[in-house]
């Protein structure tokens, strides 16, 4: 698709701020900050609907638009300048689309048949006058915004041949204070478009540190309940947990290994913090770095041979890689004077980070080929980056005056977004497997 | 003497900032009560199962709020040369500069006189609390918010204060004292705050 290409080339600054909320009673609002010019124009027509009520439980139609909307890769055709608005391909004029301009148009149906839901959706070239493709699927009413999202998933790996993450989710950190002056903090988990957030853990003192395991079942962080840290696994289904680390000192920085087996931390039991390896099965403990300076924030490489971490041992922090097994750490950095927080791409090639000039810190990717750095955000307070299942956002926590927001970003830094929830402080965000 | 000036300006701004922040949750005050964190002190939310199982809200800890006083904190059930604004041990929290864990010198007589009180008082026991602003990394906050608890305690050893006296807990940018984002409030925020137990 050449439009894949031009995304890349169109970095000008079009500041189109579609500001939409996603549901009443959702936290997260989106606001797409930054867009290309080269957004590939695709039409939603809304979905027919038939059943023994007057509206559909979910609106489908409604989803797919702000799930591609948000993407970046789309700019999606207004409803009130549609010039018809066909539901069956038989009714589709290529030349009313052609007119307005429209790269790609989506069609469809949805079916209430006594609480069972058939969807069925086609894609077209506006120019080709073809279909791309065409699904049906049969869901119940509960299923229906996952396979919102899945139709979302399905147009846009067709038109960009890159994996689509609409069904994945986020987890994040938030904190506000109450009427009685205490602070609450939370671990929340919500679908990648900020909708249905649900509390996984809350607390008085700070949770920290979210991290996904790879299948995407358990959620390792670090809590302070008991006035000091600790870590914890907990299983999302069944809200169950484990403690799993408590010396004395720095319990922090928990990483899961590819395979899910172990768990990099940060502990300082020893005197300054170190990086180990926590055998989860045999609860073996491995100390993988030697170091009288600080040591933490170890991510693995998703061959899970090395990890990278961050380490002040040069003076400054900077990001560092050493064997998982133990050995003789590389530096990895030497741009800026501090570099932090490093973690992969899943194939990876690439690596983000914190980076920062003068206490400017904003967010950057490494290309571990070339091992040039790209800053992709504007900074000054930008930190936590985490990169998307499938490499194409990043999405990382900013300041907006007192209060964290997350906000996304582009791996080629073209497209940005702001996701902001209603109430408190929100940071540490984790994109989900 | 100059470092008592820095520090009332300092204490000054901090009741400025504290009007519109708690940070201290008044950890000497639930000191005790590690038992029931577990019970209330958490929420755990059934996830994407059938069945939601509400758990207890983290009510079991209420105050009158009047642990939210600045440098007094814990004063109550000491002598009152803490609450002296004449005696160093009235200043219970010791600043630092950026990215940095080494004590300035006019915090040194402050140290100090905690430890002289320590070492007179065997059974007293504190808690350093270390603390950055909001600047950089989390996780590599909590290990500088260490660094500097430890260089507290290293100077209270030093005047022969038992380690066993001394527990050390670093909260990095978590529980910041001030939430302006500028120098001032980050020169507020990294800290090291003196807990008596």
């Amino acid at each position: 698709m050449n439009f894949y290409i031009m995304h890349r080339t169109g970095l000008a600054l079009l500041l189109f701020s579609l500001f939409f909320s996603i549901q009443a009673s959702a936290n997260l609002t989106i606001e797409i900050t930054k867009g290309t010019e080269s957004a590939v124009p695709v039409a939603i027509v809304p979905f027919s609907f038939h059943g023994p009520s007057s509206r559909p439980p979910v609106d489908l139609s409604e989803i797919i638009k702000s799930d591609l909307s948000r993407s970046g890769y789309f700019k999606v055709l207004d409803e009130r300048k549609m010039l018809s608005k066909p539901t069956q391909a038989a009714n589709v004029r290529f030349r009313n689309w052609q007119a307005l301009g429209q790269d790609y148009l989506v069609i469809g149906q949805v079916k209430d048949d006594r609480g069972r839901f058939k969807i069925s959706f086609q894609l077209f070239d506006v120019y080709k006058g073809e279909q791309l493709m065409g699904y049906q699927m049969t869901v119940m009413a509960h299923q229906l915004r996952r396979s919102a999202h899945h139709i979302s998933d399905i147009i846009y790996e067709k038109l960009t041949g890159i994996k689509g993450v609409f069904n994945s989710k986020i987890a994040y950190i938030t904190s506000y204070k109450q009427g009685n002056g205490q602070h609450v903090y939370k671990l929340q988990v919500a679908d990648a478009d900020g909708y249905n957030p649900k509390t996984i853990i809350s607390s008085r003192e700070p949770i920290m540190s979210p991290a996904w395991s790879p299948d995407g079942k358990k959620i390792a962080y670090v809590s302070f309940e008991k006035k000091s840290s600790a870590i914890f696994i907990q299983t999302l289904a069944n809200g169950k947990r484990t403690r799993i680390s408590d010396f004395p000192g720095i319990n922090g920085a928990p990483a899961w290994s590819p395979d899910g087996r172990k768990l990099a931390i940060t502990l300082s039991k020893d005197g300054s913090p170190d990086i180990f390896v926590l055998n989860l099965a045999t609860r073996s403990l491995l100390k993988i770095t030697k170091s009288y300076a600080i040591d933490t924030e170890p991510s693995w490489a998703p061959d899970g041979r090395n990890i990278v971490f961050t380490s002040d041992r040069g003076g400054k922090p900077q990001l560092y890689l050493v064997p998982s097994s133990g050995g003789r750490a590389k530096r990895l950095t030497f741009d800026g004077d501090y570099n932090a927080k490093g973690s992969f791409s899943r194939d990876g090639k690439r690596l983000t980070m914190v980076h920062a000039n003068r206490g400017d810190y904003r967010i950057a990717v490494m290309d571990m080929s070339t091992r040039t750095i790209d800053v992709l955000t504007q900074g000054p307070l930008d930190e936590s980056p985490s990169f998307a299942p499938n490499g194409s956002m990043i999405l990382y926590s900013s300041k907006k005056g007192r209060r964290g927001t997350l906000a996304a970003v582009s791996t080629d830094g073209s497209m940005q977004q702001r996701l902001a929830v209603a109430r408190g402080d929100v940071r540490e965000p984790a994109w989900s497997p | 003497m100059k470092f008592f000036k820095i520090l009332s300006v300092l204490f000054f701004v901090g009741l400025i900032a504290a009007c519109g922040s708690t940070d201290k949750d008044g950890f000497n005050l639930f000191g005790g009560s590690e038992d029931d964190a577990k019970t209330s002190g958490y929420k755990d939310d059934a996830y994407l199962s059938g069945v939601q199982t509400q758990g207890t809200e983290t009510q079991g800890y209420s105050t009158d709020g009047s642990y939210d006083q600045g440098f007094e904190s814990g004063a109550s059930k000491l002598g009152p040369e803490f609450s002296d604004p004449n005696n160093p041990l009235s200043h219970q929290t010791i600043y630092f500069m950026y990215d940095s864990s080494q004590v300035q010198d006019e915090f040194i007589p402050v140290i100090q006189a905690h430890a002289q009180y320590l070492v007179a008082n065997p059974g007293q026991r504190i808690i350093l609390e270390g603390h950055t602003d909001e600047r950089g990394s989390r996780e590599y906050n909590i290990a500088l918010g260490e660094q500097r608890a430890k260089a507290v305690l290293r100077i209270m050893e030093m005047q022969g204060v038992s380690p066993s006296q001394v527990e050390i807990v670093s909260y990095g940018e978590e529980k910041p004292a001030a939430l302006e984002q500028d120098e001032a409030a980050w020169q507020l925020n990294r800290r090291v705050e003196v807990v008596y137990q």
